[in-house]
This record gives structure tokens, sequence and C-alpha cells, in this order.
């Protein structure tokens, strides 16, 4: 079963606070970058290329900072993409051990079809332009709702306020207008 | 050694997001739309005691300062933001939470996932526009905290202590988690409540 806010919370802010004290603080959406880089090059070998410093990469993107983004997709038995993949099956683990989510909510979300009926390609399509604009904004942002709003107010970082403002100004409105119901 | 520590904690941080219900579209939703607010509370005081722990431990020696990683400044953080937010209400999903629900099993978090690698790809794509447009670039000091923090290598917005300034903002998001109410908007009557 879910556990208690309060419990879940402290349970969430010591794994925040043992990735900064045992490696880095947790970001999640620069992954996103690195498997687009990992299958790009996959397609098209000259994407990524090692140099005498390092990697780079013929998207000026992907070869900023000193090519560590070309680096990491060259390498994906990285820290931060194996954080990811292993995130994925601590949750489904976890999900699996509390009965699994249902087969009706698998298929659509419950608040989904109190708002817009049993629609589910229409509910795919908005979850398909949900993530495109959400890791857009993100690259844009340079992190997302772990790496900026949480490591980065945790850490008292200005980018973190500015960043979480932004999200809550447009999130709060839009889930207000899209879904009355439920 | 590292691979191993990103297992531990990466494995760690799905569970409890799945079992805090932030990979639930519902949850989020219902945080998002101010009716049921738990799950912003968890936020608050995991945001809270990450930081009363981490400045408490670099000020007793136990955190190696270095370990911090302060994000850039700029006028394009609160564009991404935005558009962030606005595609997080629509789905219920943000990076993480996006990936570890499809991982559990749920279809429309598999849509966001190949929605959100064309979205980084699209970026990938016209990130010499923004960089030309000036919207990166570094505003009030760009990597910068808001207090100073000692032996850290980015600056403060403000010369006040940054290890005491981080465990008091910390104790006013855990008291700020604790005040705040179940709901700003009423709660979903009981017939309305998705069952799990």
């Amino acid at each position: 079963m879910s556990v208690d806010w309060k419990i879940g919370g402290v349970l969430l802010g010591v794994v925040f606070f043992a990735a900064v004290l045992l490696v880095k603080p947790i970001g999640v959406s620069t992954q996103f970058v690195i498997l687009d880089g990992i299958l790009t090059d996959a397609v098209n070998a000259d994407f990524i290329t090692q140099t005498d410093e390092g990697y780079t990469s013929t998207n000026a993107y992907m070869a900023k900072s000193g090519g560590k983004y070309a680096k990491s997709a060259a390498n994906p038995l990285n820290y931060s993409f194996v954080f990811v993949l292993a995130m994925m099956a601590g949750a489904a683990l976890s999900a699996f051990a509390r009965g699994g989510v249902g087969r009706d909510e698998k298929r659509l979300p419950a608040i989904w079809k109190a708002n817009y009926g049993d629609t589910p390609m229409k509910r795919y399509m908005v979850a398909f332009l949900g993530g495109f604009i959400v890791l857009y904004g993100a690259r844009l942002a340079g992190g997302c709702t772990s790496g900026h709003m949480m490591s980065g107010m945790m850490q008292t970082s200005l980018s973190g306020y500015v960043f979480a403002a932004g999200a809550f100004a447009a999130a709060v409105p839009t889930a207000m207008m899209m879904y009355k119901r439920g | 050694m590292e691979i191993i520590l990103a297992i531990v904690i990466g494995a760690a941080f799905g569970a409890v997001l799945d079992r805090i219900g932030a990979t639930n579209p519902n949850t989020i939703t219902r945080m998002l739309n101010l009716r049921q607010l738990n799950l912003m509370k968890a936020i608050l005081l995991a945001i809270g005691t990450g930081s009363i722990l981490m400045f408490a431990g670099q000020m007793i020696g136990l955190v190696d300062v270095a370990h911090m990683s302060v994000k850039a400044a700029y006028i394009g953080v609160f564009i991404g933001g935005l558009m962030l937010g606005a595609g997080w209400a629509a789905s219920g999903f943000c990076p993480g939470t996006g990936v570890c629900a499809a991982a559990s099993g749920r279809k429309d978090a598999l849509f966001f996932i190949a929605g959100g690698l064309l979205g980084a790809a699209a970026y990938m794509v016209t990130y010499p526009a923004w960089k030309a447009s000036g919207l990166l670039n570094n505003i009030a000091g760009g990597k910068v905290t808001l207090g100073t923090v000692p032996g850290s290598k980015f600056d403060g917005i403000f010369a006040v202590s940054g290890d005491i300034l981080g465990i008091v903002l910390g104790a006013i998001f855990v008291i700020v988690a604790l005040v705040l109410p179940d709901s700003l908007s009423g709660q979903p009557t009981q017939s309305e409540l998705p069952a799990e």
C-alpha cells in the first residue's frame, strides 16, 4: 500500500540526502538526451566521435561543455544513466509488491476517464504531446522536477526557485482547466 | 563502486516515488488542480528534510561540499519551467515519474516517454537558436546559492552563512508541509475517487 505522506516525505528526503552524501544530486531529464544520443549514434555512427581530448558530436548540444553528453552516450554504463534504469526497476518492484497497477489503470487513468470518458487514443496523444513539451522545457531549463525543483531548492540554488515558480505557474491553471472532475 | 550506488540509490528513489503516489498520474493531477495536496506535502517535507540533513552534514564535515551541484539561472529556466509545468499537468507525468510509471505497466507513460525523446531531440536541434537568443545567458551570477556556503565553489547572493540559511529554509519547508491543508479547492467526492 501507499505510505503516509509524512513517512514518504522523510524517506524521499533521505534518498535525496544520500545521493548528495555519496555521489551527487539526483537528476533525470538529461538521460533523455543521452538515450537520444545512443539511438542516433546507433543509426549514424558519425554522430558521436572520439577525439584526443574526449568525445564530440555533430550536434552542438550533444558536444557542449567539452562533450560530456557525447561521452555519456558513448559509455551508457555511467552513473546517471544506470541510475534511471535502476529507478525504473525500483518503481516496478515496489508497484508489484503492493499488488500492481490495475488493468484498467494501466490502460487509462481514472481521472482521464472521469473527465473525457473512455477515450484511450486521445489520452495517449495528450501523454505524447505532454512528454514532448515536458522534455523540451526541461532541456531548455537545464533540469526537471528532480534536478531543478527538488535537488535545486534543497541546495538553496536560485535556479531551483526560478524553475519551480515557472513550473507551478503553468501547471496549476492547466490542471484546473483540463481536469475539473475527479 | 559508483555503478552499485547508482543501482541502490536509483532503486530506492523509484520505490519511494511509487509509494508516495508520484508515479500515479491521478495523484499528480489532483495535486496540481489543488484538490488533494498530500503529495505536495510529501515533496515539501522531502526538500526540507534533504536540505537540513545536507547542510547540517556539511557543517559537521560529514558531507563533502564539493558534491553540491548548482545549476545556472537564466531566463530560459523560467520559460522551460512554464513549458514543463504545462506538459506535466496535461500528462500527469514528469521525466522521472514518467519512466517509473512506464516501468509499472502504464501504457500512457510509454507515449509520454516517446514524446519526451522527441522533445529532447527537438531541443538538441534548436539549441543553437536559443544560445544565440541570449536567453541562456546567466542572470544574477548564474550558478549561485541564496546564502554563501563555506567551502563551495558557488557564489552566494546574500552574504549570510549558506549552511545556516539552508537549515532555516529547510525548516520552513517542513513547517509549510505540516500546515498546508489537505485540499485547497474542495475534496473529490468518494464516487469520484479513482480506485487504485
